[in-house]
């Protein structure tokens, strides 16, 4: 296992490394930088989801706690690492609240859909509607519906004055997703994840071997959200402003879709699905001809109908399929010297 | 005296209004072998999910090892050390037998020792040739031995099995047997069962169910030639 681990890091790595490089030279890094941050946010529900099968309908919301959270604790502290730090700790917390909350009450799984959902449409109405002057947390005016503007962006940690911005803060969002990455294959290969998937698979059984299912699907779920509030921080510095759109419906059902097309149950898909679909609707942006929630959706139907299981998965079917046949030729050739050497003797 | 693995005093579970187990005072001894038989609908299956947890008894009180465990949730239960299969199969379907018993092992023991332990009871019920398969494609007949595997590699003190030879070909069910008596000796065993073949070559004591009380316990062999459980079986008025 230590040695599996150490290879996917290491292919990680690479491509990460290799993305980093290639990619500024076809797509505009300001773009791919808000790819990178979708790709982080998609891989937080696939990980909660995929793995841990906790459907949750308001990812969006704790994208939009850590966007928020960076933003007013950067506007009150003055520089951008202790609060990139509260962007993943303040949706982290909330979510091992509520998730304590919907785990510990038995609640089924439509409640738990439900419950997400109306937590996440709550948020919004109370951000949108704090637009007086009254709605301040220290230094920071919450805005309403115009929301949060000119915070200090991303600096050096440690040097307030040397922003992180263009092609570094690219590198800095990749370099981050490329982490983790790492983390989410290291907690999945780890007792942890082999748990919760097991828990996916049938909780009864689970809890008849003896684990606590309620506690470990709480963890899960701030999990997921830590890495959606690190999403939101990075979002924060690329946007420049945080409003309450973040906590919308229409952002939770994307992140939903992103990891039905990219593939449940897989690391890459989810990341994989935000980018390409975030790409997608950034091409459609920049015409007027066909409407881009129609193409969504329609991307949607025709993955549910001819690619249920999403696209890594089908890839790697194929891949197999593919790779198959190789290793029995291996094994035929390597049982042929025993017989030569009964031969000779 | 022997110590008590199980005991429930007038354990009762009402289901609106019907009730399903009236008062029912349950003893096991330390490494007893215990089967339980009653038609289709006298209770077995209720009282064995309030032992474990899977429901909460509307009246009564259960003990494990002296320790009382009424209301207790699943997980709790099988902290303890008591192995548990429902009557429905109850297994992990899209991973593996290996790593089924695995996550199994890994709840009593560290990452390596649970690969051990795996490797021991993946050999013992002999499962090695379908180790890597995903349990979805099983045999029944494998599958069952796995969730025995799940609940063997715990090293359980009280095991409580749920018609574990249902839908099991004879060969099967003699393999099940020679499992049920080497798990017999580290731990006390309740068996819910209808194959009476299978009954006669594990049991000593019986416990019969009917309408949700304990109608009669006794060996083997008084019960099977006791002319109340004889019609009780057959459906005529006791
Ligand atoms: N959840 C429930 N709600 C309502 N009634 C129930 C419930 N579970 C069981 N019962 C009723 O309780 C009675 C006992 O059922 P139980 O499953 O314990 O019987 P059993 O002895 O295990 O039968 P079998 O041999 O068929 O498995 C039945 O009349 C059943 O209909
Ligand atoms: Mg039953």
């Amino acid at each position: 296992m230590p040695g599996d681990l150490t290879r996917d890091a290491i292919t990680i790595t690479l491509v990460t490394g290799v993305l980093i490089w290639v990619l500024p030279l076809i797509v505009g890094t300001y773009t791919l930088t808000v790819l990178a941050i979708y790709g982080m946010l998609g891989l937080s529900l696939g990980l909660v989801w995929g793995f841990g099968g906790i459907l949750c309908f308001g990812q969006a919301a704790f994208f939009g706690l850590g966007a928020y959270a960076y933003a007013i604790f950067a506007i009150n502290i003055g520089e951008s690492t202790v609060p990139m730090i509260l962007a993943v700790l303040v949706p982290a917390v909330f979510a091992a609240f509520l998730g304590a909350l919907m785990f510990y009450g038995r609640l089924g799984d439509v409640y738990l859909g439900v419950i997400t959902l109306v937590v996440t449409l709550i948020l919004f109405k109370v951000i949108n509607s704090t637009a007086g002057p009254q709605y301040v947390i220290g230094n920071a005016r919450l805005g309403g519906f115009n929301g949060i503007p000119g915070f200090p962006t991303l600096n050096v940690p440690g040097i307030p004055d040397a922003y992180i911005w263009g092609d570094r803060y690219f590198q800095v969002c990749a370099v981050l997703l490329g982490l983790v990455c790492m983390l989410v294959t290291a907690l999945l290969r780890s007792s942890f994840g082999r748990i919760a998937v097991g828990i996916r698979e049938n909780e009864t059984r689970m809890s008849l071997m003896g684990y606590d299912v309620r506690a470990r699907k709480t963890a899960m779920f701030a999990i997921g959200a830590a890495i959606a509030g690190l999403a939101g921080g990075l979002f924060a510095n690329w946007a420049e402003i945080v409003t309450p759109n973040l906590f919308s419906l229409g952002q939770s059902a994307e992140i939903i879709i992103w990891c039905i097309v990219g593939g449940l149950g897989t690391r890459l898909g989810p990341v994989l699905g935000a980018a390409g679909l975030a790409y997608l609707k950034f091409l459609l942006g920049q015409q007027a001809v066909v409407d881009n929630a129609l193409v969504t959706g329609l991307v949607l139907v025709l993955f549910v109908l001819f690619l249920p299981k999403g696209v890594v998965p089908a890839l790697s079917a194929l891949w197999r399929a593919g790779a198959g046949r190789r290793p029995r030729g291996r094994v035929r050739q390597r049982r042929r010297p025993p017989r030569r050497e009964r031969l000779n003797g | 005296m022997a110590e008590i693995a199980l005991e429930t005093h007038g354990l009762t579970m009402r289901f609106g209004g019907v009730v399903a187990a009236d008062r029912v005072d349950f003893k096991l001894e330390a490494r007893e072998l215990r089967c339980l038989i009653g038609p289709n609908g006298a209770g077995k299956s209720t009282f064995f999910k309030c032992i474990t947890g899977l429901q909460s008894p509307s009246e009564g009180e259960v003990y494990m090892r002296g320790i009382e465990t009424t209301g207790w949730m699943p997980h709790r239960i099988a902290s303890l050390g008591v192995g548990i299969k429902t009557q429905t199969p109850n297994v992990l379907d899209s991973l593996s037998v290996h790593e089924n018993i695995w996550l199994a092992a890994r709840r009593f023991h560290g990452s390596r020792e649970a690969d051990r332990k795996t490797r021991e009871v993946i050999e013992l019920l002999d499962l090695g040739a379908i180790s890597r398969n995903g349990l979805g494609r099983l045999a029944h007949g494998e599958r069952q031995r796995v969730e025995l595997g799940l609940v063997a590699v715990g090293d359980p003190w009280l095991i409580l099995l749920d018609e574990p030879a249902a839908g099991l070909g004879a060969g099967d069910v003699e393999r099940l047997t020679g499992i049920i008596h080497e798990l017999n000796r580290q731990a006390a065993l309740v068996i819910v069962e209808h194959d009476m073949q299978f009954i006669r070559s594990i049991a000593e004591t019986v416990t019969v169910f009917h309408q949700g009380k304990v109608l009669m316990e006794d060996h083997v062999e008084s019960v099977m030639s006791d002319p109340v459980v004889r019609n009780v079986y057959l459906g005529r008025k006791a």
